[in-house]
């Protein structure tokens, strides 16, 4: 099992060490980001560290109909895809502007499940694929602290549960992460508690093993089931009046 | 706010960190006040804390060009040894030069030009560095080349001069992941000095002193001699898997130790035990390059060892013609004062290049204490004994100097001084260290 992974949103903390830890394993590795040019050192760093095969190519999540092309367009279709596509940005300022709202629904949910679908379709045709969506806890449930992103990652979560149903026995397989605080670029000046932040090779690591053992849901750090449990199971009435 | 310390977790202060992960995020980064970079933070003090914004190199860690031919290595600042080793060692590679850990970052190990066991042969880490790139005051990156005055201040410079952020260095070959080592037992710190100066043709010499014991034993010691195995000094069995050596098992100290438990009983206990342990295996043996290079490594946060309060190193060299008269004293001020260093390593030096490095032609020893009112007390007293014998001290383990004491050491501060003022990095790259020091 060492055929192409393609990373989606390569250009992220996460990405990063995603594509390290599937090369360290063989695999040739495609980057993809909105910025491909940008990429050029993290080609040189997999190449230099793995010796693998690494290809840049640009996608835009948001630009829709160039999603098809792009999956065409591909050196090969790959044996495992894993998003890490997010736009998290401010709450505060997501809710007081419509626009910005829809830009972080459109890239936390539109985008990932307009390429995942057109990965799906062509894995279902050649019978076999996984894919990996990095969604997030903070769609485990609505929170007036990040329910815009949190809604858009609920929306994603919902979407990777359906075609993980509708491919089971298409021999593709459907891996949802749901990663927790993680000390990346997207969560950098936010005050987390440090004994629940992951670092990004520890994500990394869970994602490779879920592959390999074929889970379907993974949290990377197993308190997280427990808190979001916790936290889904607050009756609404109460849970209205919280601040978490 | 993070709460940052240096290795030695003496002295912990909030300070603003941020990580940079390109050179954009750097240029960003500067002209709002002093900046200082900092690697993996394992310089022992306050180094690479910054009053200003601490710059975290760590996001800058890809290796960019290996040459299989030449085993030489471009990578960015942030890399750590560890990986260089992981992915090199299997193909045969080795750093020409290591400090006694793997964690370290490549731009860490240059803004310290660390030293290693091999010291007294190979020379300090930049001597194996082709170029480093460096951004300057005004955001502009040079690359610049041995013998510049750049690339002579920044080896050593503490990061004092602008921040690394990529390199090229050569690695060594090796047949295998073996070290043949020879320990020797000696008696006394004249017979250890004696000893290391009689074998300055082995690659690694390295000796741990029992610095416990007073009396005529006083410097007691191991040396441990080695060279990197072929695949001819092999057991059969392994030489068709000469990279291969025993999985470990990484142990990591979970919690800070009381402080109390480092007291002189079990320092004098581990030292006893670490000495008649070396004794009973003399000759050559072959070790795996973690267990010889990095017998610390094998526990994480090993640091938590001496509790909340921290500890402090001491590291000076001496010149060789003062050397054995020095030791000495800074043994017996040791013993006299009652405290006892956990772990002492005595290290031959040779010839030095660089402007601003540590290194000198002779001995270096380095020792550790908890920290306290009274190791912190014995310390300015080693200060003096170090002055007295024209030694100078090794800023990457320097806690707590005061300035007049570096003054004092090491006529090439005045110079370094005028080059910061020069070159406008002063009031740029700014370090709690280089405001203590006033460098």
């Amino acid at each position: 099992m060492t055929g192409p992974v393609l990373i989606l949103g390569a250009a992220s903390d996460i990405a990063r060490a995603v594509a390290r830890a599937f090369a360290a394993k063989g695999h040739a590795i495609q980057l993809a980001a909105r910025d491909a040019v940008s990429l050029a050192d993290d080609k040189a760093d997999l190449e230099t560290r793995y010796g693998v095969a690494v290809s840049l190519h640009r996608v835009d999540a948001l630009d829709l109909t160039s999603h098809a092309g792009f999956v065409a367009g591909l050196p090969a279709l790959p044996e495992i895809v894993v998003c890490a596509i997010g736009l998290m940005g401010d709450q505060d300022e997501n809710a007081a502007d419509m626009a910005r709202a829809t830009v972080i629904l459109r890239s936390n949910f539109e985008g990932p499940a307009s390429l995942l679908g057109h990965l799906a379709n062509a894995m279902e045709a050649r019978g076999s694929g996984t894919l990996v969506g990095i969604s997030s806890v903070a769609g485990d449930r609505g929170r007036a602290s990040n329910y815009i992103y949190g809604s858009a990652k609920a929306g994603f979560t919902a979407y990777l549960s359906g075609l993980r149903n509708r491919l089971a026995r298409k021999g593709v397989h459907v891996v949802t992460v749901l990663p927790g605080f993680v000390a990346t670029k997207m969560t950098e000046g936010l005050d987390l508690p440090k004994p629940l932040l992951a670092q990004p090779p520890e994500v990394a690591r869970a994602i490779v093993a879920a592959v390999e053992k074929g889970r379907n849901i993974i949290y990377v750090r197993p308190t997280w089931r427990l808190i979001m449990a916790i936290i889904k199971a607050i009756p609404e009435p109460l849970f209205k009046k919280t601040s978490i | 706010m993070t709460r940052l310390s240096g290795w030695g977790r003496f002295s912990p202060r909030n300070a603003r960190l941020a990580r940079v992960r390109d050179a954009s995020d750097l240029g960003k980064a500067l002209g709002a006040g002093p900046v200082i970079a900092r690697g993996n933070g394992r310089a022992y003090g306050d180094s690479a804390i910054s009053p200003g914004l601490t710059l975290d190199l760590r996001g800058m860690d890809r290796m960019l060009a290996f040459d299989a031919q030449t085993g030489v290595l471009v990578a960015e600042a942030g890399v750590l040894l560890a990986d260089i080793i992981d992915c090199f060692l299997p193909r045969g590679w080795f750093p020409f030069v290591t400090p006694g850990t793997k964690f370290v970052t490549l731009g860490g190990a240059i803004a310290a030009d660390v030293h290693g066991k091999n010291h007294h042969i190979d020379g300090s880490f930049g001597a194996f560095v082709d170029w480093i790139e460096v951004m300057g005051a005004d955001g502009t990156i040079t690359r610049a080349l041995p013998g510049s005055d750049l690339f002579d201040w920044t080896l050593g410079g503490m990061g004092l001069t602008g921040v690394i952020l990529r390199a090229q260095i050569r690695l060594r070959p090796v047949e295998t992941a073996w070290i043949l080592q020879d320990m020797r037992a000696t008696q006394t710190l004249a017979a250890t000095i004696d000893m290391m100066d009689a074998t300055l043709d082995a690659p690694y010499s390295v000796a741990w002193l029992d610095c416990v014991t007073t009396g005529a034993m006083m410097g007691r010691g191991l040396v441990m001699l080695g060279r990197h195995a072929g695949v001819d000094d092999l057991p059969r069995a392994q030489r068709r898997h000469p990279f291969a050596t025993p999985r470990k098992r990484q142990l990591r100290l979970p919690l800070d130790l009381p402080a109390a438990a480092l007291n002189g009983v079990t320092r004098r206990a581990f030292n006893a035990a670490y000495y008649w342990n070396g004794r009973r295996k003399p000759g050559p043996r072959l070790v795996d390059w973690d267990s010889y290079f990095y017998p610390l490594d094998a526990i994480l946060d090993w640091n938590r060892g001496y509790g909340r309060a921290g500890f402090v190193q001491f590291q000076c060299a001496l010149p060789q013609d003062r050397a054995k008269a020095g030791m000495a004293a800074l043994l017996a001020c040791i013993a006299a004062s009652g405290e006892a260093s956990v772990l002492s390593v005595l290290k031959r030096f040779g010839p030095q290049t660089g402007r601003f490095s540590f290194p000198m032609p002779g001995y270096t020893l380095a020792l550790d204490f908890p920290a306290n009112d009274r190791s912190l007390k014995l310390m300015d007293h080693l200060d003096a004994i170090t002055l007295d014998h024209g030694g100078r001290f090794y800023l990457a383990k320097d806690a707590r100097m005061p300035r007049a004491v570096l003054d004092a050491s090491d006529p090439r501060v005045a110079d370094f001084r005028a080059m910061r003022a020069t070159t406008g990095a002063a009031g740029v790259f700014v370090s709690d260290q280089s405001e203590r020091l006033g460098l």
